[in-house]
């Protein structure tokens, strides 16, 4: 049997007699000699040539040892590391100042884990400068010990660490507004980031400020010229808050929060307040601009959602994408990322016919609750037309839905919260394309 | 505890183990005095004085907590608008271009219904959409003008925030602004917001 054509799956089809595969093989089974061969700049011709499948490893070649090519003394050990010039991901694409954003380059990614400067930004009032000696964080209102606490006060308690995305509750509004066929996974959805943060749970900070059982809702104020506040209910609080301090084993970035950030796991991202200096817990919420005018969500009945913060399943192929052009045919990697503010991703589905028919993709490592999770599965592209697709589920049971599914639900007025359905058309001569429009 | 011969581990000897490593833990803590138990509270931080949090506490609330005192008028709010806010917003409230375009402010929705989620360009405004106008106050003294947040007097955001609400046609022409008339402000949009309903689970699109 012959590897499916323009199929989907996590494995080649072995048996049989394609010649590549098996070439291929045989070849892997002789990598030593191989390498050697091309050590001693021979010519692979009589190696890659009528070697049939079955053919015992060739024995090497004597003079293939001997020789060995002058070699560069590398540079010396540095302070702190850099890329190699040949492999330096895409930017950040940095619009607006001083209200500003730039976006992560999904494209460029591997695996889980965003580097700490490759993190997405959106800050209101520019990046501010906070010397951490003088830094302070204050709980007050409905608290029996108002606190004033140092960041290496905030150090000393018990600290955790976890792996979570951060997700601006406007990722992917492009996509809802003005989608476009050159848009990249960066312009589409480069507003999540995933970081290990390491901190301390905001309930332990509560409980020793003493907080009364009659506060309902906190406002978080970040220590940024515009005073970003947000009000979050208590229950959050006791569940799973954070005030970090660190992010990839390193100190917060500055645009990531330098010297302390809220950490809200899988709630909007302008919630997560960074440089946050001030916590005041009440009983009702402050209805900032920031929760009322800007991160709502009007819905077709005539009315906006307002604290919505969760933010619902998502998935994204990023390989391949839009900047890439598939070379040639054959099996290759369908990879992205899948996440959800309510707990872990459970599957990925992922197909290659625009949505007919699913198959479910290899989750790779740990899907950890509220984190990006990198999903993948082979697909054999035979030179056709295909629009690949994926679609997560979470552990709630709750589905990615299509974009038109979404409309219909809220209306076309909303561009908040677009988790949709979305993908890429690859065409014949393999040029890639962004594909929003689903069945 | 268990025998590593025979893997049969005798109840009665489990059991004394046991109690054994509980008295162990006891005495442990007794030996190092609580130094490693783990307290309801750490004694950590210092408190917050009065004025240390008054420095800081300066949002206001929509039922007028935090509201200063002082006063303003539209008239007064007009003539600090043009040189506060109106490169950003434009002359009269209806944005201008730059990186990002600074919001338009002004403007009231015809329609009925509230249809901004049936209508991509329909534009929010303090008129057509703010629910509460505490709001206006408090972000305009704490976040306003952009270059320089903060550097407003309580009279000046007085008068800047009984301009809008006079632009917007909530407040007349020249209205003068207090803590009082402020907090009997309604605002157009104030009944439209509805709390999350999303959930999560199987089936669910909303």
């Amino acid at each position: 049997m012959s590897p499916r054509k323009g199929s989907l799956g996590h494995e080649p089809a072995k048996a049989g007699a394609d010649s590549d595969i098996t070439r291929r093989e045989a070849l892997g089974g002789i990598a030593g000699s191989v390498g050697a061969v091309i050590a001693a700049g021979l010519p692979l011709t009589s190696v890659d040539q009528g070697a049939p499948a079955s053919a015992p490893p060739a024995a090497p070649t004597p003079t293939a040892l001997t020789g060995t090519p002058a070699r560069l003394v590398g540079a010396p050990t540095s302070a702190v590391g850099t890329r190699s010039p040949f492999a330096t991901p895409a930017g950040r694409t940095p619009v607006g100042n001083p209200v500003g954003s730039s976006l992560t380059p999904l494209h460029s990614l591997s695996g889980t884990i965003t580097p700490s400067d490759l993190h997405f930004e959106r800050h209101h009032a520019g990046v501010p400068t906070i010397d951490p000696a003088t830094h302070r964080l204050v709980i007050h209102g409905l608290v029996d010990r108002p606190l004033s606490l140092t960041v290496d006060d905030i150090r000393r308690f018990p600290q955790v660490t976890r792996v979570h995305f951060v997700e601006c509750s406007g990722n992917s509004r492009p996509v809802w507004i003005s989608p476009a066929p050159d848009m990249t996974p960066q312009r589409t959805d480069g507003l999540t980031s995933n970081s290990e943060w390491t901190g301390v749970p905001l309930a332990t900070l509560f409980r020793e400020a003493g907080a009364q059982s009659a506060a309902t809702w906190f406002l978080a104020e970040g220590g940024d010229a515009c005073l970003m506040t947000r009000s979050i209910p208590m229950e959050k609080a006791l569940d799973d808050a954070l005030i970090v301090w660190a992010q990839n084993g390193e100190q917060l970035r500055p645009e990531q929060g330098f010297p302390l950030r809220l950490l809200l796991p899988g709630w909007e991202g302008n919630t997560n307040v960074k440089w946050v200096r001030r916590l005041e817990l009440g009983t009702k919420p402050w209805m900032t601009r920031w929760e009322t005018s800007k991160y709502t969500d009007p819905l077709k009945d005539g009315t906006a959602r307002i604290f919505s913060f969760v933010m619902d399943a998502k998935s994204i192929i990023t390989s391949p994408a839009v900047p890439a052009k598939l070379e040639s045919r054959g099996w290759r990697p369908v990879s992205g990322i899948a996440w959800s503010g309510r707990g872990r991703i459970t599957k990925v589905e992922i197909s290659a016919d625009n949505g007919a028919t699913w198959h479910e993709a290899e989750i790779q490592g740990p899907a950890l609750p509220k984190a990006h999770t990198r999903f993948t599965m082979m697909w054999n592209w035979d030179g056709q037309q295909a629009i690949l697709l994926s679609r997560a589920t979470d552990e709630t049971g709750y589905v990615q839905p299509t974009r038109k599914a979404l409309m219909d639900a809220r209306g076309t007025g909303t561009d908040y919260h677009n988790n949709a359905v979305r993908g890429w058309r690859v065409e014949p001569d393999g040029s890639v394309f962004f594909h929003w429009e689903t069945a | 505890m268990t025998n590593q011969a025979t893997g049969h581990r005798p109840r009665a000897t489990g059991f004394a183990v046991f109690l054994l490593c509980i008295s162990a833990l006891g005495a442990c803590q007794v030996a190092d005095g609580g130094k490693t138990a783990t307290p309801s509270t750490y004694g950590l931080g210092t408190a917050a004085s009065a004025a240390e949090i008054a420095a800081l506490n300066t949002d206001v609330a929509p039922d007028g907590e935090g509201l200063p005192r002082g006063s303003g008028d539209a008239t007064k709010g007009a003539a600090m608008y043009a040189t506060q806010c109106a490169s950003c917003h434009g002359a009269k409230g209806e944005g201008a271009p730059g990186n990002p375009p600074g919001p338009v402010l002004v403007g009231r929705e015809p329609r009925e219904g509230f249809p901004f989620g049936n209508d991509p360009k329909l534009v929010r405004t303090i008129g057509n959409y703010w629910p509460a106008a505490t709001t206006l106050f408090d972000y305009i003294k704490r976040t306003m003008p952009l270059s320089a947040p903060g550097s407003l007097s309580d009279d000046d955001v007085y008068s800047l925030t009984a301009y809008l609400l006079a632009a917007n046609e909530i407040l007349p022409a020249g209205a003068s602004l207090d803590s009082a008339s402020l907090m009997a402000v309604r605002m157009p949009a104030r009944d439209k917001f509805v709390p999350d309903n999303r959930r999560g689970g199987r089936g669910e699109v909303r």
